[in-house]
């Protein structure tokens, strides 16, 4: 259950030649192309692309939401064949049930299950800081304080591995400042694999340990980059302004893949 | 952290609307005042002034016109008739009048306009048949539209949620859906052993219908997003159609139920006129039949008393279902 002093063991990937398509009016349009892809337990991965290009598709696969059309993707060894509690997927908006109290939104992976844990959503609720809104409708809850409701909702289930769908991409820029900290804090003390799309590449450099850069549609990789200088980490700090110039010049190309970095 | 445009969570949404929905209603104290003299004045007159012809039950309705009188000036002294003193004045000032007009001048034609006393009498007399026949009214609508509602949210559940059912089902709504209840009478009063199952039958399709499309409709519109968070946390099939697309659906579900309870009401009357031999409409029917108009018009107070006390139950149920919604409709 959720508590900042009882981290859960971390979930690895490990996604070997991915590729999907939709069937669209106009044929199939093929969104992913021979993705491959290791994620070691704990990390922080960002997925930065151009929009349309995929990668909400991907994760969409890790989650266990739909098949890919070829190739294949397990968790710590294991074939992902559909949803699980312990790969939870948050959105970009925050799709609270509008019929739930915020308290029985959060509830909702336990009510799936059958558990019955007040104490367990009540620490949730701590966590994001909204213990005066419990019994509150969705509706009268600001962006972000939804957002966190839903942030609550996700982590109640102890998920190994959090799939991020750009979760800040709607909020405005304080809230999103604010809800940056807040994440990486949490992904630092609940101890479970990140990975999250975003297209903030300001964002990436500050939260993750790994930037995945993504061509157009259909997604191909093209760099990973590891961020390995230490932490605090600066918005001001050189060594992120010329790696974000660096990222911001490759989707602009999209073209020449990159060696790892 | 990003309190940005908090609202506290004491606000309860019924008590926003109610205070920004629409402005409270107080009229002068003088109104207040003037509500229940103006009944003990036709109290008066009914008492005092002769009747025209040889009428029943005028010292009841005196009788009854000075209790509301002396009721209403009760409640103006503790303060309790406030927004609806108008009403009561204006009621007591039409009860007098038509007193007037009626009884003590005869002004209107005699077998179809009554007199107000006629009117009590009916419910002083026959007040033991008008009480069975709402009875079995109620039995025969509540049965209805009750199991047509349930069937027609499970129905229109299906709908929503399979292809097979959809291939299979969508057809017959279509063809059957929009033909009124009423048209298929002669047919069922044949099919069915009996006439009361018949009605009930028909008063289940009448609200059936309605209930099916919306609900239908409701669930369809569904946002994917909804069941996409619960099957990431494990959620199956069950709880996908009981615990999301149901709930989400429900402000549309009721839509269909008001509609629903509107074609019942209707079918109700007219399979009571045609051929169940009991109830309001039967009632009605037979006085009709008797020229004896003043029951006719108990029978339509009564039959009116039971469909707006049914609406308002059906808007007290969604008021409690959808309190989350921001605001709704006040009847």
């Amino acid at each position: 259950m959720v508590t900042s002093s009882q981290p859960v063991p971390p979930l690895g990937l490990t996604l070997s030649h991915l590729s999907h398509s939709y069937e669209m009016p106009s044929g199939a349009r093929s969104v992913l192309d021979d993705v491959s892809l290791d994620v070691e337990p704990g990390e922080f991965i960002a997925l930065i692309g151009p929009s349309g290009c995929g990668k909400s598709t991907l994760l969409r696969l890790v989650a266990g939401l739909e098949t890919p059309d070829t190739g294949t993707l397990l968790a710590d060894g294991a074939s992902i064949t559909g949803p699980d509690p312990s790969r939870i997927i948050m959105f970009q908006d925050p799709t609270l049930y509008p019929w739930r109290t915020v308290h029985s939104n959060i509830s909702l992976g336990l009510d799936i299950r059958g558990e019955k844990n007040p104490e367990a959503v009540a620490a949730a609720i701590r966590l994001v800081g909204l213990e005066e809104f419990s019994r509150a409708w969705p509706h009268q809850l600001s962006g972000g304080m939804a957002q966190r409701v839903a942030l609550a909702r996700a982590l109640i289930n102890s998920p190994r591995m959090l799939l991020l769908d750009e979760p800040l991409g709607k909020l405005d820029s304080l809230t999103r400042l604010a809800m940056q900290t807040k994440l990486y804090r949490l992904w630092k003390s609940q101890g479970f694999t990140a990975l999250m799309v975003t297209h903030d590449v300001e964002e990436a450099l500050l939260l993750a340990s790994r930037v995945i850069v993504f061509s157009p549609r259909p997604a191909r990789i093209l760099a990973d980059i590891h961020v390995d200088w230490p932490e605090p980490r600066h918005r001001e700090d050189p060594r992120l302004q010329s790696l974000r110039a660096h990222i911001l010049e490759q989707l602009e190309t999209g073209i020449s893949p990159l060696a790892t970095a | 952290m990003s309190n940005s445009q908090t609202i506290p969570a004491s606000a309860s949404p019924t008590a926003s609307s109610a205070t920004t929905g629409h402005l409270a209603f107080a009229p002068a104290v003088f109104w207040q005042w003037l509500a229940g003299p103006v009944w003990l004045l036709a109290a008066l007159v009914t008492w005092k002034l002769p009747d025209r012809d040889d009428f029943p039950d005028t010292g009841q309705f005196a009788f009854l016109l000075f209790a509301v009188g002396l009721c209403l000036l009760a409640l103006t002294a503790i303060g309790r008739l406030r927004e609806r003193a108008p009403w009561a004045l204006v009621l007591g000032l039409g009860l007098g009048a038509w007193e007037v007009m009626q009884a003590k001048f005869l002004l209107l034609p005699r077998p179809f306009f009554g007199t107000p006393q006629d009117l009590l009498d009916v419910f002083l007399t026959d007040w033991k048949r008008l009480g069975d026949s709402l009875l079995h009214s109620l039995l025969l609508l509540v049965i209805g539209y009750v199991s047509g509602s349930v069937l027609g949210i499970i129905t229109g559940v299906a709908l929503g949620r399979s292809h097979h059912i959809r291939y299979w089902v969508r057809p017959i709504m279509r063809l059957i859906g929009p033909l009124p209840p009423v048209a298929l009478l002669p047919l069922t009063f044949v099919i069915f052993p009996s006439t009361r199952l018949a009605g009930e039958v028909l008063m289940a399709l009448a609200a059936g219908f309605p209930v099916a499309v919306l609900t239908w409709s409701g669930v369809s519109a569904v946002d994917h997003a909804y069941y996409d968070v619960a099957r990431t946390m494990g959620a199956g099939d069950r709880f996908l159609v009981l615990r999301v697309a149901l709930p989400a659906a429900t402000p549309q579900i009721f839509v269909g139920l008001f509609m629903g309870l509107g074609a019942s009401f209707a079918m109700l009357v007219v399979a009571e006129m045609l051929g169940v031999k009991s109830g309001l409409g039967f009632y009605m029917q037979w006085a009709q039949g008797w020229a004896a108009y003043p029951n006719m018009y108990a029978a339509l107070i009564v039959m009116s008393l039971m469909c707006t006390t049914l609406m308002t139950l059906l808007f007290k149920l969604r008021d409690h279902c959808l309190k989350w919604q921001k605001n709704g409709l006040k009847w």
